[in-house]
């Protein structure tokens, strides 16, 4: 076997990459974790999480990053906090090049960097952003105290947060493009019930404005093309994610979206490369099923590594 | 840690921020906010290896509305970079150690 400094770098530090991190580390591979900012990822902006097993009364997202943290780091899996750059697999032997200069031989990677919060791409998204457009409830929800906000999408995501949000505001315009939300239907249930939310159904938003802050959205009805602005303090976007792919080549074969494509074995167009959770070209991007890529994805490089 | 990160509020900030002879960053937090406290260790760090060339504070905006008021804050974290009593840059969200380093070099 040639040599290299890793078994097994994992990069991102979200639920797949810390399942993959604990795995491998109970495997006693020689295991690094990349992170670029802090472990965590999406579920550190989830307020509450009910539907991952284990938690009987749910869990916030910033506890669950901090249980599945400390896991690791009882089997000694290091972290590091830095930026992956590019991948180089012109060689058996893989190189990941760091945004600070540095490089990493490894025999096998999984990838892990999820995903991000896709944009409206509409006038007034960046001009405001941090002036009343937010991607994160739990961040920012408590300084829309008596405040009127749209929220965008119908995911869980969407439907959840803006049941966050009015624990604060004094409504909530649900603006959807269809007919029907996508959210689990429990998650439906409360915001039927909820007095504070009013569903706009079949609804694009089409800009924001305000002076400073955002003050109003303006709303297209895609069915009927009527237009009409509502008066509000703040937006708040959950359409979905994007994949953070931007360091990877051409060689990794990615969906047209920019989500990775695997095999059931959680393995990427290049050999010894894997790829597990949100960035994965998958029909569900949950917390449990980003765990359960991880595993596989760690016994398809352990499987790599003998056959070496 | 060099100089740490000290906790500032509405009363204190005109002296501390405004009136420092150092460049000062300020992160905007609050106790809710999963984000600000993935990245206050981050935080820590650079206070330790930049605390000479600049001042960190943090100011809590649950329990300081007015100085997060001034500054049109809606969202967490935000952090300020301060020099000669103006807003140099203002980052909003979660931000990378290397990206910041980046930023506050600009300063200088």
């Amino acid at each position: 076997m040639e040599k290299a400094d890793y078994d097994l770098v994992i990069i991102g530090g979200g639920p797949a990459g810390l399942t993959a991190g604990l795995y491998a580390a109970r495997a006693r591979m020689k295991v690094i974790l990349l992170e670029m900012i802090t472990p965590g990822g999406q579920i550190l902006v989830t307020d509450w999480i009910e539907n991952y097993p284990g938690f009987p009364e749910g869990i916030s997202g910033a506890e669950l990053v901090q249980r599945m943290t400390d896991q690791t780091k009882r089997f000694e899996l290091p972290i590091e906090s830095t930026e992956v750059s590019s991948l180089d697999f012109s060689k058996p032997v893989k190189q990941i090049n760091l945004s600070d200069g540095g490089k990493l031989l490894t025999h096998t990677i999984i990838i892990a960097t999820g995903a991000s919060p896709k944009k409206l791409g509409v006038p007034g998204e960046e001009k405001f952003s941090g002036r009343g457009v937010s991607f994160c409830g739990t961040c920012d929800g408590p300084f829309f105290k008596d405040r009127v906000i749209a929220a965008v999408g119908g995911g869980d995501t969407a439907v959840q947060e803006s049941q966050f949000l009015t624990k604060f505001a004094r409504k909530v315009y649900l603006i959807h493009r269809r007919d029907e939300l996508r959210a689990e239907k429990i998650l439906q249930e409360r915001a039927f019930a909820n007095e504070k939310i009013e569903l706009v159904w079949d609804s694009v938003v089409t800009e924001i404005d305000g002076l400073t802050n955002v003050e109003k959205v303006t709303v297209k009805n895609v069915k009927t093309n009527e237009t009409k602005n509502l008066a509000v303090d703040g937006c708040f976007i959950w359409i979905g994610t994007h994949p953070n792919a931007d360091f990877l080549g051409d060689e990794i074969q990615q969906e047209t979206n920019g989500f990775i494509i695997t095999d059931t074995n959680m393995t990427t167009s290049v050999s010894g490369v894997f790829a597990a959770g949100d960035i994965r070209d998958t029909p569900i991007r949950q917390i449990a099923t980003a765990v359960g890529d991880a595993v596989i994805a760690v016994a398809s490089a352990e499987n790599y590594l003998e056959s070496l | 840690m060099a100089e740490g990160i000290l906790e500032i509020d509405d009363n204190t900030f005109e002296t501390e921020v405004l009136n420092s002879e150092k460049p000062v960053l300020v992160d905007f937090w609050a106790p809710w906010c999963g984000p600000c406290r993935a990245i206050a260790p981050l935080l820590e760090d650079l206070a330790g290896t930049m605390g000479d060339k600049i001042k960190f504070v943090k100011c809590n905006v649950d329990e300081n509305p007015v100085t997060p008021g001034k500054y049109e804050i809606r969202s967490i974290p935000t952090l300020i970079l301060f020099k000669d009593s103006k807003v140099f840059e203002q980052i909003v969200g979660m931000v990378s150690k290397a990206k910041l380093e980046e930023t506050i070099n600009k300063m200088f």
